[in-house]
């Protein structure tokens, strides 16, 4: 399909940061005071805020009117540089979240319940959690599923604290030390790994863009307590040969985990269970249609693993009897909480609806359609001169993403991965991801389809590659200057790297700028 | 950081390669230049340097350039439209490695932003002999041989790279590379002999956090202060240490509280040297007796483990200490680096270059390591 791109206009607000607006002062509501019966009977409640951690002076919070701060936050929204337009991000999966499950999750049945109740006063609430287990049970294989982690990093922790405990119980945790990853695993698999006290071992990749068997033997030993894998890895690229990896690492000893983050590419067709992995995670808040909501959450990242685990999983569970749902906290050994409560519900509702409206047919068709999608876009990426894949010799399967590499264009042209992210954007498409550190391929980008964008879509993000592409070869100065339609031109790089001058509030960066 | 009205230093080696075209291993001296000459080579590295320098003139910086006359850098540069001054003349007749070195002294004295030359680990050891570690140095690979970290990983990437730096750049960074060169006499025997002549300070791209996603960790500055650290902990009483040569085993010295020599071979027992700058027999008497263990970094722009630019530590020493007690540390950064995805060894004993062969062990940061390939 030839599709012209069209450059879009974002709405420059020259926007200040809203502690420079408004006046001493100015407020948005206007309470009255307690009356004097209550003052009376609560005391004044400065009272109540213990002498040590009470202010001396008063905050510089912003003083502005109810409209004012309304607008300064809609003119921000409109500023945001992103998830305005096609968003085809790697790896984080974005996808539409249906409005109705919005609403659902909106309804007071949600939001006016407290996890403190009676658990008489919560049995739908637990029905819904439950019956998202059996259906995570169902496309995983596993035995039992937990919702405690906000993100998928969290859950991933998860697995560290399981693991640990499962090894103490046997008396080896001491020898076991050591968890196997590889260098396209998501980060976080490593970086809770060392957060748990484990040593963390990182496999590189082979010539057929995975890691050789070769590498995980010579990995493996007494001291193994597990592997921790994403399969696809982070650039789409499935290792064929995983069954075998679990294989060796149980011979060893240690426990396997499959980081399902990267699951809309095989969702309905393989079970992680099935290859052997004795834990998985799945993140609610991407493969199964709940906001992503940026990366901070609220998010889910819903934890299972095999009957052999389950003991091990932070309390409490939801379980039931058959008749009544409860809450199971007399479970000795639990690794205890790895965050409150039972996890953030609301999200647990909204991929209960999604998966609910999909149906295990729905659910097999997005792998279906994000690789197919992914595989279409290849076609047209790669006739994009200046465009390679990562590995091109590989014919390991890349599923519902690909890692190119626009080194060829950057020796050609001097223009460079961060240059084309900004000019993409002027066609409002969503700067592209380019990759986890440290970045193996040069020049990386991974765009990933997914199941929901249309052709057009994909259609439209292939054709303003190629024209800034072209751009770049016959106009590369006027690539390496965008964005020229933005709300903001160019960030001045190296600002956010360095501790000297990032700021992560107001009163940081006065003070941090004031020398 | 150089900014407004960068100067930079431009050496072209024009014969840097020749030999290489016609099977040669190298166009080092007076002889071999003239055999390439008699083979057919034709000089290829200002093609090579104009694929740099016309990165140079694309950036907005204005730019001084100190060069030598005709074709050692002032023909190129001023094709390219640049600020051209003319610091060095060579006398008539090819270009020596003299000239190098003559042009090189004038640009560190003038303190240039930045050295830019064009030739290959003869070329690179030339400057490195004249500046040391004066003035920042970048090599664009145009040599037969280039195992020193000094290079661009092209041409243009190296032009690239100078004009991002000379812009000051955050993105362009410092850092120690390796100077390494074979000796070409004894190479082209089939018998090999390289050296670590020393470190210059070259810059780098590194990759900037540019959305929140990406996110950036440890350094790999810090992260291998941290990893030879912690081989510094685990070091047990009564074993010698051998430490190769690099700045990485430096850090591991440093951890110890100890001054290590850069380019040579130290032992410690103890937390104390018991021998510095060693040579093969000093390492082997220095072992008699005692387990030991040896702590190597990966040198070069090429991956070498051992054999080239650490020889003191020999087949029969790694035979003596065992597969199983060499500790290697390098940053994760350097080793994806590299070339290809495997590190070498070339100890000259076939025996050991087998035993070495295989997946070892990399300790990149604390409580990090990775598995990687060696190839002999």
């Amino acid at each position: 399909m030839s599709i012209e791109p069209k450059e879009y206009q974002a709405p420059v607000w020259h926007e200040p940061v809203i502690h420079q607006m408004g006046a001493a002062g100015r407020r948005g509501v206007l309470f009255n005071r307690v009356e004097k019966e209550v003052e009376a009977a609560v005391e004044p409640a400065e009272s109540l805020i213990p002498d040590g951690v009470r202010r001396r002076s008063r905050p510089a919070l912003p003083e502005l009117s109810e409209p004012e701060v309304l607008y300064h936050y809609l003119r921000l929204s409109q500023q945001t540089l992103g998830m305005m337009g096609i968003s085809l991000f790697g790896t984080c999966t974005m996808k539409y979240n249906p409005a109705v499950n919005e609403a659902i999750a909106w309804r007071p049945e949600i939001t006016e319940v407290h996890p403190l109740q009676h658990e008489d006063t919560l049995q739908g609430t637990l029905e819904i959690v439950h019956r998202m287990d059996l259906i995570l049970r169902e496309v995983s294989g596993m035995d039992q599923f937990v919702f405690q982690a906000g993100g998928g990093a969290e859950a991933a922790y998860v697995n560290c604290a399981v693991t640990r405990g499962y090894h103490a119980a046997r008396g080896e945790l001491e020898q076991r030390d050591e968890i196997i990853t590889t260098i396209q695993t998501h980060p976080s698999s490593a970086a809770t790994a060392a957060a748990a006290g484990f040593k963390v071992v990182t496999l590189m990749l082979d010539e057929n863009g995975y890691p050789s068997l070769d590498a995980l033997k010579a990995a493996v030993s007494n001291r193994t307590a597990g592997l921790m894998v994403n399969n696809p890895d982070d650039m789409g690229v499935y290792n064929p040969e995983m069954k075998e990896w679990v294989r060796i690492v149980h011979e060893a000893g240690g426990l396997a985990f499959h980081d399902s983050a990267n699951f809309n590419g095989i969702i309905g067709k393989l079970r992680p269970r099935e290859i052997g992995f004795d834990a998985c995670m799945f993140m609610l808040h991407k493969t199964f249609g709940a906001p992503k909501s940026g990366v901070g959450g609220p998010a889910v990242g819903a934890y299972g693993c095999s009957a052999e685990l389950a003991p091990f999983l932070p309390s409490p569970l939801v379980a039931f009897d058959g008749s009544r749902y409860h809450l199971d906290y007399d479970r000795p050994q639990s690794i205890g909480k790895i965050r409150e409560f039972w996890g953030n519900v609301p999200v647990v509702v909204k991929a209960y609806a999604w998966s609910l409206a999909m149906g295990a047919e729905g659910m097999a068709q997005v792998s279906d359609l994000s690789v197919l999608a992914n595989n279409y876009m290849e076609k047209g990426l790669l006739a994009i001169r200046g465009v390679t894949r990562s590995h091109p010799e590989a014919t390991s399967p890349r599923l519902e993403m690909t890692r190119y590499s626009l080194q060829t264009l950057k020796e050609e042209t001097g223009v460079d991965i961060h240059d084309v992210q900004n000019r993409m954007t002027d066609f409002g498409i969503d700067a592209p991801w380019t990759s986890h550190e440290p970045w193996l391929i040069p020049e990386p980008f991974t765009p990933e389809a997914g199941e929901m964008w249309g052709r057009e879509a994909l259609d439209s993000w292939i054709a303003v590659l190629k024209k800034v592409s072209d751009e770049a070869y016959s106009n590369p100065e006027h690539v390496k200057a965008a964005p020229h339609r933005q709300a903001v031109h160019r960030l001045k790089p190296g600002a956010t790297d360095d501790p000297a001058t990032r700021a992560m509030t107001w009163r940081a960066h006065q003070r941090k700028t004031a020398r | 950081m150089p900014a407004e009205g960068a100067t930079l230093g431009l050496i072209i080696n024009p014969v840097a390669g020749m030999g290489g075209s016609v099977g040669l291993k190298g166009t080092d001296g007076e002889d071999v230049l003239r055999e390439a000459w008699r083979r057919g080579a034709r000089p290829a590295a200002e093609d090579r340097a104009r694929g740099a320098v016309l990165r140079l003139s694309d950036s907005a910086t204005p730019l001084r350039v100190l060069t030598g006359s005709g074709e050692s850098g002032e023909d190129v540069a001023r094709t390219a439209g640049l600020d051209v001054e003319v610091v060095h003349r060579s006398a008539p007749g090819p270009t020596t490695s003299a000239d190098t070195r003559a042009a090189a002294e004038i640009m560190a004295a003038r303190s240039v932003d930045l050295l830019l030359f064009v030739g290959g680990d003869g070329t690179a050891r030339d400057v490195l002999s004249a500046v040391g570690d004066g003035v920042p140095v970048l090599g664009v690979p145009a040599g037969v041989k280039m195992h020193s970290a000094v290079f661009g990983t092209s041409p243009r990437n190296a032009g690239h790279l100078a004009a991002l730096f000379l812009a000051g750049s955050p993105a362009a960074r410092l850092r120690e590379a390796e100077v390494m060169d074979l000796d070409e006499a004894a190479f082209r025997g089939d018998r090999l002999s390289a050296r670590l002549y020393g470190y210059a300070r070259s810059p780098y791209e590194r990759h900037l956090s540019q959305n929140a996603k990406a996110g950036s960790g440890m350094s790999s500055e810090a992260s291998l202060d941290l990893a030879a650290r912690q081989v510094a902990a685990g070091m047990r009483p009564g074993r010698l240490y051998i430490l190769g040569p690099g700045t990485t085993t430096r850090r591991v010295a440093h951890a110890l509280g100890l001054s290590s020599t850069l380019l040579g071979v130290d032992a410690v027992v103890d937390g104390e040297f018991v021998g510095v700058d060693l040579d093969e027999q000093g390492i082997l008497e220095a072992m008699q007796g005692r387990e030991t263990w040896i702590v190597v970094g990966v040198l070069g722009g090429q991956g070498s483990l051992f054999g080239r630019g650490n020889q003191q530590i020999s087949a029969e020493v790694i035979r003596r200490a065992g597969r199983d007690r060499i500790i290697v540390v390098s940053s994760l950064e350097k080793l994806i680096a590299l070339e290809t995805a495997s590190l070498h060894v070339d100890t000259g004993d076939a025996e050991v270059d087998a035993m070495l062969a295989g997946f070892v062990r990399i300790e990149t940061g604390p409580n990090r390591s990775t598995l990687f390939k060696v190839e002999a």
